[in-house]
């Protein structure tokens, strides 16, 4: 087939209208999100005492955090699935989640310790902490991958490292809630493992997935 | 350079909403730059340009899969320079090259050396081959014998609907493979 004779086909599919790689991230994560919401509804569940636990400071903190990870990373993976689109300008999004979690660190270290630093710092469920967040993650990663895959992104790992960050963050939001280790010390370590591995996973598959 | 890159945005617009004239013209508007730039690139690699016309080809189907990430406020040279950067890329990648795509590569063509041309390319052609029988058929007649959606319809005793999912889905699938091939 020559060139011309292509050009004539792509034109007479003009037509074809897709739907915007926004809308498709949407979509797919809210597929998944019922997915990963069963997993925490079956092993985790909100803590019994979620109620005075929102008068903790720390336990809200930790919302902040996640929550300041997770849509920065969803607004900078749509930023990238612009062909064109460069990380410059953008990645200081992500040190959101770092200067609070610095600050809480900060606040938590001029008060009176409720507890040992130790004991803070490895909390009664760091294990669960680093087995539930990635299994969380998991669905949504899947399905931010896919929503993904609608765009064009020049840098198909980093993308997919995005993608991994947003799906940690949705997860470790679900987590938060969970979790009845509220120190920053305790947030800083083993979230940030967690998230680590899902991004990672993401850049690893994003590599081959999201290629166009 | 500037006025071009303005028309193209022009037509770009017009093309997505909904003139498929102005697509057409953009697209063969764009072709002869992205041959010259493929060609300077392959150079560059020390390979033989004979194959600029796969990367061309590559590229044009990227860019009509893909330009719903246009973001039509934009200029639409830039946008398309990237796809040409990375397809490109890959190409030269899966021949085993090291990769050296000068980022000017795209950007300096001069008008001068870009003559109105149309050639043949082996990959397309081949990977045709592979598609369903439907698909093929609906690629065929509109592409190479330059039947229309409705004559194309007729002659297939298909809806027009049918014609066009089917010419989509065969562009996709087409593309999907000479991106895995």
């Amino acid at each position: 087939m020559d060139t011309d004779q292509l050009i004539r086909s792509l034109a007479a599919d003009n037509t074809h209208r897709a739907p915007r790689v926004g809308a498709m991230l949407t979509m797919a994560l809210l597929v998944a999100a019922p997915l990963s919401i069963l997993i925490f509804a079956t092993f985790l569940g909100v803590r019994p005492d979620v109620m005075s636990a929102m008068h903790n400071p720390f336990f809200d903190m930790k919302f902040a955090v996640t929550l300041s990870l997770a849509i920065p990373a969803i607004i900078i993976s749509l930023h990238l699935s612009r062909p064109e689109a460069l990380m410059r300008g953008w990645g200081w999004l992500l040190l959101l989640p770092v200067g609070l979690l610095a600050v809480a660190i900060g606040s938590e270290a001029m008060m009176a310790p409720a507890m040992p630093m130790t004991m803070r710092l490895v909390g009664k469920n760091s294990r669960w902490c680093m087995l539930a967040i990635p299994a969380m993650s998991l669905p949504l990663l899947a399905g931010a991958l896919f929503g993904l895959r609608h765009g064009a992104p020049s840098r198909p790992a980093l993308a997919g490292a995005l993608a991994g960050l947003l799906s940690a963050g949705l997860a470790a939001t679900l987590y938060a809630s969970h979790c009845t280790d509220d120190s920053p010390l305790f947030v800083a370590t083993w979230y940030t493992i967690a998230t680590a591995v899902v991004t990672a996973i993401g850049a690893a598959v994003g590599s081959k997935v999201l290629r166009y | 350079m500037r006025g071009r890159e303005d028309e193209w945005t022009g037509l770009m617009r017009s093309a997505m909403a909904g003139d498929d004239a102005a697509y057409h013209r953009l697209l063969r508007a764009v072709t002869p730059v992205l041959r010259a730039a493929a060609r300077r690139g392959l150079a560059r690699a020390g390979q033989p340009p004979d194959q600029a016309e796969d990367i061309v080809q590559e590229i044009l189907l990227a860019v009509h899969l893909k330009r719903h990430t246009w973001d039509s406020e934009a200029p639409f040279a830039p946008w398309l320079f990237a796809i040409g950067r990375n397809k490109l890329i890959d190409a030269l990648r899966r021949r085993g090259r090291r990769v050296f795509v000068n980022i000017d590569d795209f950007a300096e063509t001069l008008p001068g050396e870009t003559p109105q041309e149309t050639a043949s390319a082996g990959e397309v052609t081949a990977q045709l081959n592979t598609l369903p029988q439907r698909q093929r058929d609906v690629l065929q007649s509109i592409a190479v014998d330059s039947t229309s959606i409705k004559d194309t319809a007729a002659k297939f005793s298909m809806s027009e609907g049918a014609v066009r999912v089917a010419l989509h889905r065969g562009l996709s699938a087409l593309t999907a493979k000479l991106r895995d091939h």
